[in-house]
């Protein structure tokens, strides 16, 4: 906690300093901010989203998380803190190499430099207390990083954060962050009374104080923009017309467990799903819903199957490793018929891989994963806004085919905020009353319709419905059956499910040109970028298109067709694939995309894949560069 | 609603239940298995409990023991090998308004599902678990199990298993929240009822080891059991079970004990001969985690959607560009 030292308060708010700065017009901008763990970026980064939100832009902020808890200070591996994407319209993603960085130390701003995260130019605002440290070797790395920064075209300016933040608290490594803040409102022309709005909600539960000594901060940062940096922008907003909400994918995952109606959601500690079920846990028991933390992921698995035989749709959320586990689980709710969620926010694999980064490698896991023919339904989240209406489509889903739901989501969105419309409660969100009505006589367990393989289920409470649900073949009954005509209509008709529900599905809305030279086919986070890249390429006059997957399978009808209007049909996929030009890749061998590999089998076209497996979220300009080498082909 | 006296009592005669309402399927067990006179004790327990098969689930995994669903005529769910109890405890948390019963073997809880086992004991949720040990895997033909006795020959220890047994009894008793152990066995038929009995009333999860015969692949294994009734210590007590007078002449080795006294339960479970027979723990007051989640409220769609629309609140930007709703 920090202890004011000083009232002398600059009292600046945006236009009203007396600056005879040249203000720039900026359509959008990328801004990282970066220090190590613990110093605060990361709120940082996120309130100056929010303040940007609120004044009306379209916003994108990614994460920039280190694995460790407490990676050592000054580290380049340490970096850890936000970017954040501006735009004066819609933004989509996190855009491409950064336009300005705040650096808390030398160490982990080299770290974004060589991933290649700074665009040529680019403007570093960079702490300059490590110029004076006693530790000469500090001293000199600091040095020589700065003047090879310099030397290599980047705009760098010394800040003296620390030096400035000590003028008024005791403690600067906890403060910085807000007086960081402060210049940046000043910086993007942004208004400083949202700031201090900002840091009354981020500290509202806190002593008073809190509040007061990094509102202090915000505004001497803010002062000190104006009085000492020669940058001014401004990137106009369109006014807020109609309530919109900022928060990011896995808080939106949560609401929409929450929304759905769903009582119960089981689940086990895992990067990057948990902090979906931190927040659950926080607002479901205010609406009598209960978070289960299981022992295991197993356990949370099976306790949620257990649970939704008895009652309501019941979901569980994990992370790749954790849907290994469960996949014996889930192939007992496929074959007994019960309805089950499984949300899985994917991360880089496989094993324990990059439990932070993004990855879409758990497509074919999440499809084939159980042993024997499992069929269930698989749906890719593409924006913020869709994993909140997700989860209240695949609980109804699930409980329509008694079926098994896979939502896959995945680290990038998982921790990405954006901006949607509030939306608006219906009460067809809400899973309807347990039937506890007696089973009229007659009637069976598994009961399967011969056209759809529907059947309806019996809730334990039901009187009359009394039967032993088992995971081995079995007959309409239930009872166990080794008859080779039983164990063949009970796999047609879990099979025959998915071609009901595939019945309802529209095709997918082209982006883009309608017919051309390349489509490009994207399931999940990738969506944003993808579109953004065909928007590009268009304005340069390329006849380009794009869809997007929201199910994976069953997959819709039309597709085929959208793909026989273009001359190349390519997925972009953040996963692995062969490199056709690597010296040993032929077409015999080449290991493709997963979703071009099930596009491929499913429509015999020749779809061709690019894919990205750097652990981060995919950038549109290196779509770019994709399509139009894919386009000279 | 008000009922006649007559209607009363034809609605105690509908709602009265005979053995012949419990029984489902065929049992498919070899003779002289001891899981048939487990599922001839829970039968009686129901009968007598006058339980509603509706609104009574019998859980299993997977091995002989969790076949016992198919052959009750409630609801029942046979699901994956050593899964059973996350599932019963997914079923009690959903529904704490049904009678939840769990038979698992000593495959099925001691090995591929100790650690749910251990937190089932955690969780103390009111549920009885039947511990069915016939310390060999059956279903899949004779392999060493953990309870197994040291030397065992089996399909997997050709030359002799080579590890002691673990016991179940000392293990539930070192975990904390543990709230019943008590230990029958199959031969015993009527301490078997008995613990099954004070198990079912308890508050909490009953965990019963009932120790039970495998007459095809461990034929001989309890015979010095069997031969000798000096080798069971009946344990008894007011607030445990009693044998009959009849019963207590042939057991005469016999031992008050008070099942609130952890400690000495705690040797009484560590004993391997004589073996100990009888309810070795109860503490009814241990919380139940159904109830510390107050599990089963109603929630209506009102109640949902104020909470919602609560949360909505917390991440909306109002058009006038500030935090609340422009009251």
């Amino acid at each position: 906690m920090n202890e004011v030292l000083t009232s002398d308060r600059p009292k600046a708010r945006a236009g009203e300093a007396a600056s005879a700065k040249k203000v720039v017009t900026l359509d959008e901008t990328v801004v990282e901010i970066i220090s190590d763990s613990g110093e605060g970026a990361q709120r940082c980064g996120q309130s100056l989203g929010a303040i940007a939100a609120k004044s009306g832009n379209g916003v994108w902020t990614v994460e920039i998380i280190p694995a460790e808890i407490q990676p050592p200070a000054r580290s380049v591996a340490g970096a850890s803190g936000n970017r954040i994407r501006i735009g004066s319209h819609r933004i989509t993603n996190g855009g491409d190499e950064a336009d300005l960085v705040v650096a808390f130390n030398e160490q982990v701003l080299l770290g974004r430099v060589r991933a290649g995260e700074l665009k040529p130019g680019c403007i570093i605002l960079l702490e300059s207390m490590w110029r004076t440290n006693r530790n000469a070797a500090i001293a000199e790395s600091y040095v020589s990083t700065h003047d090879q920064l310099v030397k290599a075209g980047y705009r760098v300016y010394e800040v003296p954060l620390e030096l400035e933040c000590r003028k008024l608290v005791k403690d600067p490594r906890k403060g910085k962050n807000m007086f960081v803040l402060g210049m940046l409102c000043s910086i993007y022309s942004l208004d400083l009374e949202l700031g201090r709005e900002q840091i009354a909600i981020a500290f509202g539960k806190k002593d008073h104080k809190v509040i007061e000594s990094n509102t202090a901060l915000l505004e001497a940062g803010f002062a000190w923009a104006e009085a000492n940096l020669d940058l001014k922008y401004e990137i106009p907003g369109v006014p807020v017309t109609a309530p919109r909400m900022v928060m990011n994918g896995n808080t939106a995952l949560a609401l929409g467990v929450l929304a759905s109606g769903m009582d119960i959601c089981a689940m086990y500690p895992i990067t990057p799903a948990t902090s979906a079920s931190h927040y659950l846990s926080d607002c479901f028991e205010k609406v009598g819903g209960i978070v289960h933390q299981a022992e295991d992921e197993i356990s949370a698995c099976a306790f949620a199957v257990g649970a939704s035989y008895a009652s309501k749709c019941t979901v569980t959320i994990t992370s790749g490793p954790g849907l290994s586990l469960k996949q014996e689980a889930i192939g007992l709710a496929v074959m007994a018929e019960i309805p089950l969620v499984v949300i899985n926010v994917q991360r880089g694999g496989p094993s324990t891989g990059q439990p932070t980064k993004p990855e879409q490698g758990d497509l074919f896991a999440a499809m084939f994963g159980s042993h024997g023919d499992a069929p269930k339904i698989i749906m890719a989240t593409s924006t913020i806004e869709d994993c909140f209406y997700s989860v209240i489509t695949a609980r109804k889903l699930a409980e329509t085919f008694n079926m098994v739901v896979v939502i896959l989501s995945d680290a990038n969105l998982a921790t990405a905020q954006q901006p949607f419309p509030r939306p608006t409660f219906s009460e067809d969100w809400l899973a309807p009353p347990l039937d506890q009505a007696p089973v009229p006589a007659g009637a069976r367990p598994y009961d399967w319709d011969p056209v759809t393989g529907l059947k309806r289920r019996f809730i334990p409470g039901q009187p009359g419905g009394m039967y032993t649900l088992t995971g081995l073949a079995h007959d309409r009954d239930s009872h166990v059956a080794y008859d080779p005509a039983v164990n063949e209509e009970s796999h047609r008709s879990r099979s025959l499910k998915l071609a009901a529900f595939q019945r309802t599905l529209k095709p997918p809305a082209v982006f883009g040109d309608t017919e051309g030279d390349l489509l490009v086919v994207g399931w999940g986070s990738t969506k944003g970028a993808i579109e953004e890249a065909v928007t590009r390429l268009r304005a340069e006059g390329r006849k380009v298109g794009s869809i997007h997957l929201q199910f994976i399978q069953p997959m819709a009808s039309g597709i085929k067709e959208i793909m026989q209007r273009y001359k190349k049909v390519m997925t972009v996929e953040n996963n692995w694939s062969d490199d056709p030009k690597d010296e040993i890749i032929n077409e015999d061998n080449r290991r493709y995309g997963q979703l071009a590999f099930i596009l491929r089998s499913r429509f015999l076209i020749d779809i061709d894949c690019w894919t990205e497996d750097r652990a981060r979220p995919i950038k549109p300009g290196t779509i770019v560069a994709a399509l139009r080498a894919k386009l000279a082909q | 609603m008000t009922l006649e006296a007559t209607d009363c009592l034809v609605k105690l005669y509908e709602e009265h239940h005979n053995l012949e309402d419990y029984q489902g399927g065929v049992p498919r067990w070899c003779t002289g298995c001891g899981d048939s006179g487990i599922l001839t004790a829970v039968q009686r327990l129901c009968r007598d409990n006058d339980l509603a098969p509706e609104r009574t689930v019998f859980v299993s995994g997977i091995g002989c023991s969790s076949r016992l669903p198919h052959y009750m005529k409630t609801y029942g769910f046979h699901g994956i090998h050593g899964r059973a109890l996350p599932v019963a405890e997914g079923i009690k948390l959903a529904r704490p308004d049904l009678d939840v019963f769990v038979s698992t073997g000593d495959g099925d809880c001691c090995s591929i599902g100790a650690a749910h086992w251990i937190h089932a004991i955690r969780y103390n949720m009111n549920m009885v678990v039947m511990l069915h040990d016939n310390h060999v895997y059956g279903l899949t033909k004779k392999q060493a199990s953990p309870t197994s006795p040291l030397g065992f020959k089996s399909n997997t220890t050709p030359r002799g298993s080579t590890l002691l047994p673990l016991n179940p009894l000392t293990v539930t008793l070192g975990v904390q929240n543990v709230s019943f152990v008590a230990q029958a066995v199959d031969w015993i038929p009527e301490l078997l009822y008995e613990i099954l009995a004070a198990a079912y009333k308890h508050k909490g999860l009953s965990f019963v080891r009932i120790l039970q015969r495998c007459p095809q692949y461990l034929p001989k294994m309890f015979d010095p059991w069997l031969q000798d009734p000096q080798k069971s210590l009946i344990l008894t007590h007011d607030r445990g079970v009693r044998p009959s007078a009849g019963l207590a002449k042939i057991y005469r080795n016999q031992q008050e004990h008070d099942p609130s006294d952890i400690n000495r339960a705690r040797e009484i479970a560590s004993l391997e001969d004589p073996i100990p027979v009888g309810i070795l723990y109860q503490n009814p007051d241990v919380p139940r985690y159904e109830e510390l989640r107050n599990a089963g409220q109603l929630r209506t769609a009102d109640y949902i959607k104020a909470g919602l629309e609560a949360e909505f609140d917390k991440f909306t930007i109002w058009p006038d560009g500030h935090d609340a709703p422009a009251a």
